[in-house]
């Protein structure tokens, strides 16, 4: 594992978790709202599934599973809200 | 620093026992119907739901969001040091991630502690119901996530594992993992978007 690698991607976490909850702090909602909230959950996401549960480089059905659930669930969840606000 | 990812290429098999990816993937299959269903319901109650999230704590959602990371982090850190052969450093890691995962309970149990203290409770409406449910099965992945933890500890910390074999120590790693990326998707679900 590349140390530094995992630190900047803890930076990157750190950093779109604080603009996750600014966005509700700040009570930004309806649809761009949602949008970015959970592509910016998207991105985490597959920053842990790659890097810290080190999947990159791992045979591809087990990244695929695991990203695959996370943009799948991500999908529903817009999908609701879409129809929903 | 070596990184094995890019040195092996695309032939090798999840880090730890395979037996925990099959696990992993069953409870992230558990997960992602409580998160469909929870979004369904919203769509049906969204005034509701909308005026009951505003009474949550999003401050201390967001401080356990950064907890679970810095946990997640430190584990990493420590399989990052293991493969170095560095075990004591290893074994300080993953001590730090077992504190990071404790700081996540105690601010879960204020949080719990302050709705109990104002009378809301599963029956409080639909709301609270998924709130209550959804965090505190999250919440006992994370007590179990801990114990993983903390029998890889106690054997890392008297040298049990070493850079040719530290299977034990991934796999412990890969479900404590499983446990932060859940809860990437919970945060925002449940405190933030409306």
């Amino acid at each position: 594992m590349n140390t530094r690698l995992l630190d900047l991607v803890l930076v990157m976490l750190v950093i779109g978790t604080g603009f996750t909850w600014w966005l509700g702090e700040t009570g930004h909602a309806g649809p761009a709202a949602v949008l970015t909230i959970l592509a910016i959950a998207g991105v985490k996401g597959v920053l842990i599934i790659r890097e810290f549960m080190a999947l990159r480089g791992v045979k591809f059905f087990w990244p695929a599973m695991v990203i695959g659930w996370l943009l799948l669930v991500l999908a529903i969840i817009m999908a609701a809200y879409w129809r929903g606000l | 620093m070596t990184d094995p990812a890019a040195a092996v290429g695309s032939a090798r098999h999840p880090p730890g026992d395979l037996a925990i990816w099959v696990f992993i993937l069953a409870e992230l299959l558990a997960f992602g119907v409580f998160f469909t269903v929870y979004a369904i319901t919203r769509m049906k109650n969204v005034a509701l739901f909308d005026e009951m999230q505003l009474t949550l704590d999003r401050r201390a959602g967001a401080v356990n969001t950064i907890l679970l990371i810095l946990g997640s982090w430190c584990v990493a850190r420590s399989v990052a040091a293991i493969q170095l052969d560095q075990k004591v450093k290893s074994a300080r890691w993953l001590l730090l991630g077992i504190a990071a995962g404790g700081g996540f309970l105690v601010v879960k149990l204020f949080e719990y502690s302050a709705k109990l203290g104002a009378g809301i409770n599963l029956a409080t409406n639909t709301f609270y119901m998924f709130y209550l449910s959804l965090t505190f099965f999250h919440f006992m992945h994370v007590i179990l996530g801990m114990v993983i933890l903390l029998a890889v500890w106690l054997k890392a910390r008297k040298g049990g594992y070493s850079a040719a074999d530290h299977h034990g120590l991934e796999t412990g790693a890969s479900y404590w993992h499983m446990v932060d990326l859940v809860w990437i998707i919970l945060f925002p679900l449940v405190y933030v978007m409306r």
